[in-house]
């Protein structure tokens, strides 16, 4: 109806949110600045890929010189996974990026974990071995995934890979042992066996963390450390769920046989819908906040786009320095509403920039602001965020001081009549690390800027 | 707190009597209860009670279960229906109240959950034509879901019928509302309790042990924990909008309360209309918001007494555009950004910002408008006094035609003979129900009382649809 109304889609997303999880960035990781590496596939995910490829391959391989045991059984724990894949939450579809919705498609990686540790089969001794998994598995997920790639999403190549790789990771763990009889001997009947099957389905969910971590870190260049804690993180929510029901699922049907699969798969659908719910109501509460943000820019009193410049450059910063995910969400909060105490103001400041104003001024600035924050009903340690956002670095919490720097830079960088660039600002930082910019949280914006932050003022 | 009827009393001692008589049997010598089942199964369905305090399977839940009602349905389905209502007992005797008084409703929680299992239990044994005592056998595995289903139903029904009892006795709740509970919607939570419930029986018997039975309440439990986390982030969510509009009635002190009274009657001339409720609820979010843009017009200009220059005029009329500008971001808002934008267009395409003309002006925007304009004229602003309802009524209905869709002014005044206007709740009091998320709107009839069980929890947190009902129940 009119020409703004083409562009009431959802925000741009902000930089480096998205691609947390993101391993599986397709076409909406390439648009994000940060990431150098988006334009050609690394090569450690190149390797991944292969070696995925060539099991799946080499599995399939094998099973049709075998043959297929026990059809019912494969059948039925194939389409289980196919299902699940195909009630996967399309990654990125709705921008959130916390650590515990990782897992996309719950059911599909429960139903794989099960039919890799399956022993027993209504009471008798199963013969598939690790080929027919794998077979079984990869062939279900390219299944699953036909519609998505169809309907033009992209397949994620990464997380088939994982998918691929770690049920065979639990599988060589697991079936070797069982057909030997090694369970048999000493744990059969008795809790021991359960024990047995979780601890391995614990110790393969942690091995494919640290394969998503690795892809992570290939993807983005972030350090290591803090992906790789987001992620094991992240299995403490639908992880150990999708852990708990490939287990129950595993021992129900060497219980009761395949009957158990569809009941069983009840509960793990709730907290897949619960997480589902969740995610929503958290995009969109990111959306308010973002908007709450720009009601100062509309009001004149800041550039256009700069809390989001802000917010994107922090969460690129805190992320350098090792922030675990809950808390960059709340430096990203507090510094899409940093400036919001500037809405008390009777005039504007020029070109909103607080960094040029007197120090007792900008504190106040920040008071406003933080008494704004504390109604808004987000977490309280956003708002002492914005209240301590102007004080020296010593004062104040650490995301206080990324966005005290992050801020600086940007009002200093964002000015038409400063030539000179970003490396003359940074300089500028440098020199008053004394007292108002912690050394360390200018040396990352520093690296982040050399690394390319500084394209996220082209995808305005 | 009142105090608790002596009619209410009584009951609760029958329902203990009731409990009392389901579980004895479990004493009697040749009883062969398994005493060590029933230990291990009301130890864990007290811990259950301790962990999980909240509504899970969304707004329809049950709400504020307060019990874990699986771990019961398992104890039904392993235990005879004597022992089975003793495992209800200690849990719900040690789980935690919100109101007083609380021994009171400790033992009221403990009789009903007993009755309640031992009548599930019974029916999961007694069903005609069915496996008899041990159908949780390995062996019958398919065929259980049907008894397991029944006893599921058996158990909400009893449940459910207990409950209409204390809220006519305790609450003086005319009948017919009180057992108005009893509804097919509520069934599938319920289904869902049993389906659960029968696995955790199956693995408790299965060579694996009761150990593994745990494992299938995990999901349970941390899809419980997400909601708990749902609701909060939601509440949240809607503290933050309400800031949005604070933020404007801080700039402009003439209109204070004002973006919630557009809010409500927006609702109630689109509601006249027959709207479905989920558009209600966008609606009733475009009223809120629609001079959020006011936050991008300066200050001085908002306040200024007397009248406005021209150039003065045109920065004020940015506000429509200012407003849609920052909410199109949010999603959620779908058609009422459109109404945020065209909200003082005029049918005679004379409005602004883009002048559109008769339909071309979206639905959403012209209730608002009307909405907008009724509220203006009714409430007392600093330069001159309120004028009454019916005075802006006429006026409005003046204006139909030109100004506004006469449609929506009609709806307007037929709404208003049928309910009424009642402009005295001011914003703050919905303000302060929202912000503090999840405080129940004051019990009309209609509502469960405090006693209830099934209510015995909190409330799934909405203030925007509790307001909203409250408004259908009492404008």
């Amino acid at each position: 109806m009119t020409a703004r109304d083409g562009r009431s889609g959802p925000e741009p997303a902000v930089p480096g949110q998205r691609a947390a999880t993101a391993a599986d960035a397709g076409p909406a990781g390439s648009r994000t600045g940060l990431r150098p590496g988006s334009r050609r596939t690394p090569r450690t995910v190149r390797v991944v890929h292969a070696a995925a490829g060539v099991l799946a391959v080499a599995a399939f391989a094998w099973t049709l010189w075998h043959g297929l045991h026990e059809q019912a059984a494969a059948l039925a724990f194939g389409l289980l996974v196919a299902v699940g894949e195909l009630t996967r939450w399309g990654p990125g579809a709705m921008g959130s990026s916390r650590s515990d919705d990782r897992e996309v498609a719950p059911l599909g990686a429960a139903g794989a974990f099960a039919y890799a540790l399956l022993g027993h089969n209504d009471g008798h001794p199963t013969t598939h071995g690790v080929a027919q998994i794998v077979t079984v598995v990869a062939a279900a997920v390219l299944v699953g995934i036909t519609p998505h790639v169809a309907a033009g999403r992209s397949p994620g190549l990464d997380r088939l890979a994982r998918r691929v790789i770690t049920t065979a990771f639990a599988a060589v763990c697991f079936q070797p042992l069982y057909n030997s009889g090694w369970f048999g001997t000493w744990a059969d009947g008795g809790p021991y066996y359960p024990a047995c099957v979780l601890l391995l389905l614990a110790l393969s969910v942690v091995s494919d963390a640290v394969l998503c971590a690795t892809l992570a870190r290939a993807r983005t260049g972030w350090p290591y450390g803090p992906l790789l804690r987001d992620h094991l993180r992240g299995l403490l929510g639908i992880g150990s769920a999708v852990c708990a029901t490939g287990a129950v699922i595993a021992l129900a049907v060497a219980a009761v046989g395949l009957w158990a699969l569809p009941v069983f798969c009840v509960p793990l659908l709730l907290t897949q819908y619960s997480f589902r719910r969740y995610a929503s109501i958290r995009a969109t509460y990111r959306q308010t906040i973002a908007s709450l943000a720009r009601a100062t820019e509309i009001a004149g009193y800041t550039p256009t786009g700069h809390a989001r410049r802000v917010a994107a450059l922090s969460r690129a910063v805190g992320r350098e320095l090792g922030l675990s995910e809950s808390e960059l969400t709340v430096l990203e909060y507090a510094a899409l509403m940093h400036d919001i105490g500037q809405l008390s103001l009777v005039d504007p400041v020029p070109d909103g920039a607080t960094e040029s104003l007197p120090q007792e001024e900008q504190r106040r600035i920040a008071l406003l602001g933080s008494a704004v924050v504390r109604q808004t009903g987000v977490p309280a340690e956003v708002a002492v965020v914005v209240e301590r956002q102007a004080d020296p670095y010593r004062e104040q919490p650490p995301a206080a001081r990324i966005i005290r720097a992050v801020n600086a830079y940007e009002d200093l960088t964002g000015r038409e009549r400063r030539p000179e660039g970003p490396l003359s600002v940074l300089e500028h930082l440098r020199l008053s690390t004394a007292r108002d910019y912690e050394p360390r949280v200018v040396e990352a914006l520093a690296q982040v800027v050399a690394r390319g932050g500084d394209l996220l003022r082209t995808h305005e | 707190m009142r105090a608790v009827p002596p009619a209410a009393r009584v009951y609760i001692l029958c329902a203990v009597l009731a409990a009392g008589a389901c579980a004895a049997p479990a004493f009697r010598s040749g009883a062969g209860t398994s005493w060590s089942a029933v230990l291990l199964l009301a130890a864990l369905y007290a811990v259950c009670e301790q962990l999980t305090r909240c509504s899970f399977l969304g707004d329809r839940a049950p709400t504020g279960m307060g019990a874990f009602v699986p771990v019961l349905l398992a104890a039904a389905f392993l235990l005879p229906p004597a022992a089975a209502a003793l495992v209800a007992i200690p849990g719900a005797l040690a789980g935690r109240v919100d109101q007083p008084p609380a021994g009171l409703r400790r033992v009221w929680r403990a009789a009903a959950f007993a009755v309640s299992t031992c009548a599930a239990g019974w029916v999961f044994r007694e069903l005609p034509g069915l496996s008899g005592p041990h159908a949780v056998a390995a062996a019958d595995f398919p065929f259980a879901l049907v008894p397991a289903g029944c006893a599921a139903i058996a158990f909400s029904a009893v449940l459910a019928a207990l409950d209409g009892g204390v809220l006519v006795t305790a609450e003086r709740c005319p009948a017919r509302v009180a057992w108005h509970g009893l509804q097919p919607g509520e069934l599938p939570p319920y289904l869902v309790h049993g389906l659960v419930g029968l696995m955790m029986a199956v693995l408790w018997r299965s060579p694996y042990g009761p150990v593994t039975s745990l494992l299938v309440l995990l999901p349970m439990y941390i899809s419980c924990w997400v909601f708990a986390q749902y609701h909060r982030e939601r509440a949240a969510h809607q503290a933050t909008i309400r800031a949005l509009v604070q933020a404007v009635d801080i700039k402009d002190r003439y209109t204070r309360g004002h973006s919630e009274r557009v809010g409500r009657a927006s609702v109630l001339i689109a509601r006249e209309l027959g709207m479905a409720d989920d558009r209600l609820e966008v609606l009733r979010f475009a009223g809120i918001l629609h001079d959020v843009g006011k936050l991008g017009v300066p200050t001085r200009l908002l306040r200024k007494e007397g009248p406005l220059t021209p150039e003065e005029r045109r920065v004020i009329e940015l506000h429509p555009e200012y407003g849609h500008e920052m909410v199109r971001g949010i999603g959620f808002l779908r058609e009422a950004r459109a109404a945020i934008l065209h909200h003082h267009e005029r049918l005679d395409g004379r409005g602004y910002p883009y002048g559109l003309a008769g339909s071309q002006i979206p639905e959403f925007a012209r209730v608002v408008a009307v909405a907008d304009a009724f509220d203006a004229m009714t409430s007392t602003r600093s330069y001159r006094r309120a004028r009454p309802v019916r005075a802006a009524v006429d006026e409005l209905k003046r204006c139909a035609g030109s100004q506004f869709d006469a449609r929506m002014v009609g709806a307007l005044a037929r709404a208003l003979d049928r309910h009424g206007w009642h402009p005295a709740v001011t914003a703050d009091t919905h303000d302060a129900s929202g912000l503090r998320g999840n405080v129940p709107p004051p019990r009309s009839s209609g509502d469960p009382g405090p006693l209830s069980e099934r209510d015995a929890g909190h409330r799934p947190a909405r203030p925007l649809h509790s307001v909203r009902r409250r408004q259908g129940g009492s404008a």
